[in-house]
């Protein structure tokens, strides 16, 4: 079976052969395809620049891998400040031995997530490391975007505004976790890593104003609203029975003494739009595949300023902690 | 019960609006409820229960969380054992991150030290295969609930032959410290919420002799916010009735007499131990378990005896963890509570446990301090 080698980052034959049979056969594009020392980019509007890296263990779950991570991580990460992403860079650094076939199903998957939202990679980079020295892969991707909604901002929300979640959340974190710790559950808990883009780009089209828009990725739900609680100045009131959380989510964070909303997400997005707008949002998310059970969960209130209120379905209230302390960690 | 949700069921509104209903009705004098696991804790906490609840209920909280009630010494153990190299000392969730008198396991195992967290004690056998050079040390804690596993684990190292693994026993139980709480008379408790888990194990029976000796009701419940609340109409209407017994609110699995199979396996391996230093409280007669001396091969206290050491050692100053344990304090009374003292980092044990009084508090009860 071919393995990866230290010669592979040498620079030398074995690299320039890894890049022409692998990487440009997926990603190839005629910046790319120059192979000058850097990209040279056209763009005639305002920028959005952003960088990610991607450690994610185990490499291969269930609704993805690290490689279509890292493309849609990047991409979500531009599309929440309004952006289109149009370049990214990608750097590979490599344990030595690693499967040359799942280098390229990590290739592969990165080049049917980036056709989904037209961006390309036009630079990049490949270092191996000794075995021991990094764990089976870690990429690094940075991207620029094109700004096409501006002003998208967590100092943005005044009282009243209405907060959407685009679907059930917790489902990159629980599959992680899940499957990291070897616990087999009943029901299909995959991760939800997906480019956003697609969703973002139908709002911005049906003329929602959109006041802040986060993906909720390590620390979950409940690290955005407190940010946006805390930025905006604000409290945030949320019905915790509106949250949607898979029933076999909620079930894996019953047994571990979990929260879905400190868990992490990688293909949902938080939003917050003028009330008046809340049900149009609502319904331009649900007509697209990326936001079909997304839910209107709560509003930005003028009492408990910076804090995140959790009201239950019974009338008793309590704070949604920032999550703190150990979270698992290399979860992308 | 063939349709029961139990994800929803016991969580359910309307259910849990009746009760409140019902109990703001039937409530006749003031009764304070020690609910005695951390677990009950949480969740009257984390479901907000006090805010449905009539000023008439309070809730005195107890001292059933294992982390908790672990004394530093006995930390220091696990520290001790760490320290050679040939040894690996595993245990389970929050226990590596309670610091002892001077380090945690948490801290250990970033130093290099062999220390392994556990989701399931039978991991152990995994542990000690993949590591024959090396001594597998179990740090075994939990109450009734858990010394089923730590009994079953050493039935299969037993039956496997495996000889490189040892136990360091720690396994304590609910009625000894109650009654000691009860006996000191600090604390003011009419009446007990009894943890399900420990008596799907131990039976409801164990907690008899708490209403024959302070004539107060018990009811065993179980976790979810609907548990909760019946048991607290059933303690109110014990009360009304004037009567005074151990009542079976989890009948879902909970019986009078429990699982005497894990009884008798938990008897074959371990016996009480004459004292047992509980953080907060002191000691305590026959309130922990120990292994017995014919498997003393297998006891890390024995077998490494020379190595630990056994000074009690006071708490933090400001620490008011003893007192919270023994009911006579909140962790709200406490100076250094949330500031201080708080789940990153933490002073006192009752912040460390993610079932500690302290910890419930500061997750789920700032909206009273806001």
């Amino acid at each position: 079976m071919k393995q990866i080698l230290l010669s592979h980052g040498g620079g030398g034959e074995e690299t320039q052969k890894l890049i022409k049979e692998l990487f440009f056969k997926y990603f190839s594009n005629p910046i790319l395809e120059k192979m000058e020392d850097a990209a040279v980019l056209d763009t005639n509007s305002k920028l959005a620049f952003t960088t990610d890296s991607f450690t994610v263990s185990p490499i291969f779950f269930k609704g993805g891998n690290i490689g279509k991570l890292a493309v849609a991580g990047t991409v979500n990460d531009l599309s929440m400040m309004g952006a289109k992403s149009k370049y990214l860079s990608c750097s590979f650094i490599i344990e030595e031995g690693l499967l040359f076939e799942e280098l390229e199903e990590i290739v592969k998957s990165m080049a049917e997530e980036m056709e989904k939202t037209g961006v390309q990679i036009v630079t990049g980079d490949t270092k191996v490391v000794p075995k021991g020295s990094a764990d089976k892969i870690f990429i690094n991707t940075t991207g620029i975007g094109e700004i096409v909604y501006e002003g998208i901002s967590a100092h943005n929300i005044e009282e009243g505004d209405i907060i959407l979640v685009s679907g059930t959340i917790g489902d990159h974190g629980a599959c992680i976790m899940a499957q990291r710790e070897g616990i087999e559950l009943e029901g299909d808990i995959a991760s939800d890593c997906a480019s956003l883009w697609p969703l973002v780009e139908d709002l911005i089209n049906e003329g929602i104003t959109i006041k802040a828009m986060r993906d909720p990725t390590r620390g979950g739900l409940s690290a955005v609203l407190n940010e946006w609680a805390e930025q905006s100045n604000v409290g945030i009131e949320i019905e915790e029975e509106k949250i949607p959380v898979k029933d076999e989510i909620q079930g894996l964070c019953e047994l571990l003494g979990l929260e879905p909303y400190t868990l992490a997400n990688e293909g949902k997005l938080i939003l917050a739009v003028p009330e008046e707008e809340a049900e149009k949002a609502l319904e331009v998310m649900k007509q697209n595949e990326l936001g079909k059970d997304a839910e209107i969960i709560g509003r930005a209130i003028s009492d408990y300023k910076g804090k995140v209120i959790l009201k239950s379905s019974y009338g008793s209230k309590r704070v949604m902690e920032p999550p703190a302390g150990e979270l698992l960690p290399r979860i992308c | 019960m063939s349709d029961v949700d139990y994800l929803r069921d016991f969580r359910d509104a309307k259910k849990i609006k009746a009760l409140a209903e019902l109990i703001k009705r039937e409530v006749k004098r003031p009764i304070n409820v020690m609910e005695v696991c951390g677990g009950h804790t949480h969740t009257i906490m984390k479901y907000g229960l006090k805010q449905l609840l009539p000023t008439e209920i309070d809730f005195v909280h107890g001292p059933g969380c294992p982390v908790c009630i672990m004394p530093k010494e006995r930390i220091d153990h696990a520290i001790a054992l760490v320290q050679n190299e040939n040894n690996i000392v595993a245990t389970l969730g929050d226990m590596i991150r309670v610091p002892g008198s001077k380090s945690s396991l948490q801290k250990e195992r970033a130093k290099g030290k062999n220390v392994k967290m556990l989701y399931a004690p039978f991991d152990i056998l995994k542990i000690a295969k993949e590591n024959l050079d090396k001594k597998v040390i179990y740090f075994a804690i939990g109450f009734e609930t858990t010394t089923p596993m730590t009994a079953a684990l050493i039935k299969k190292v037993l039956e496997e032959n495996i000889k490189n693994v040892y136990f360091h026993i720690n396994h304590v139980l609910v009625p000894p410290p109650v009654k000691a709480i009860m006996d000191s008379g600090e604390a003011k408790i009419d009446a007990f919420i009894g943890p399900s888990h420990v008596s799907v194990i131990a039976g409801a029976k164990i907690y008899k002799e708490l209403v024959d000796l302070y004539n107060t009701p018990v009811v065993v419940a179980g976790f979810e916010p609907v548990d909760i609340m019946e048991s607290i109409l059933w303690i109110i209407r014990q009360f009304k009735e004037n009567r005074r017994e151990v009542e079976i609110q989890y009948k879902r699995a909970v019986t009078w007499e429990g699982n005497t199979k894990a009884q008798e396996m938990i008897n074959k391996y371990m016996e009480p131990r004459e004292t047992f230093r509980w953080r907060g409280i002191g000691d305590i007669p026959f309130s922990a378990l120990k292994l017995k001396d014919e498997y003393s091969y297998l006891d890390a206290e024995k077998v490494f005896a020379d190595i630990l050491p056994n000074e009690p050692i006071d708490d933090h100053k400001l620490c008011i963890c003893g007192d919270i344990l023994k009911g006579v304090a909140k962790p709200y009374d406490c100076k250094v509570f949330g500031t201080a003292c708080t789940p990153q980092n933490p002073l006192g044990s009752c912040m460390v446990s993610s079932e500690g009084a302290c910890a419930a508090y500061y997750k789920y009860g700032k909206l009273e301090l806001v």
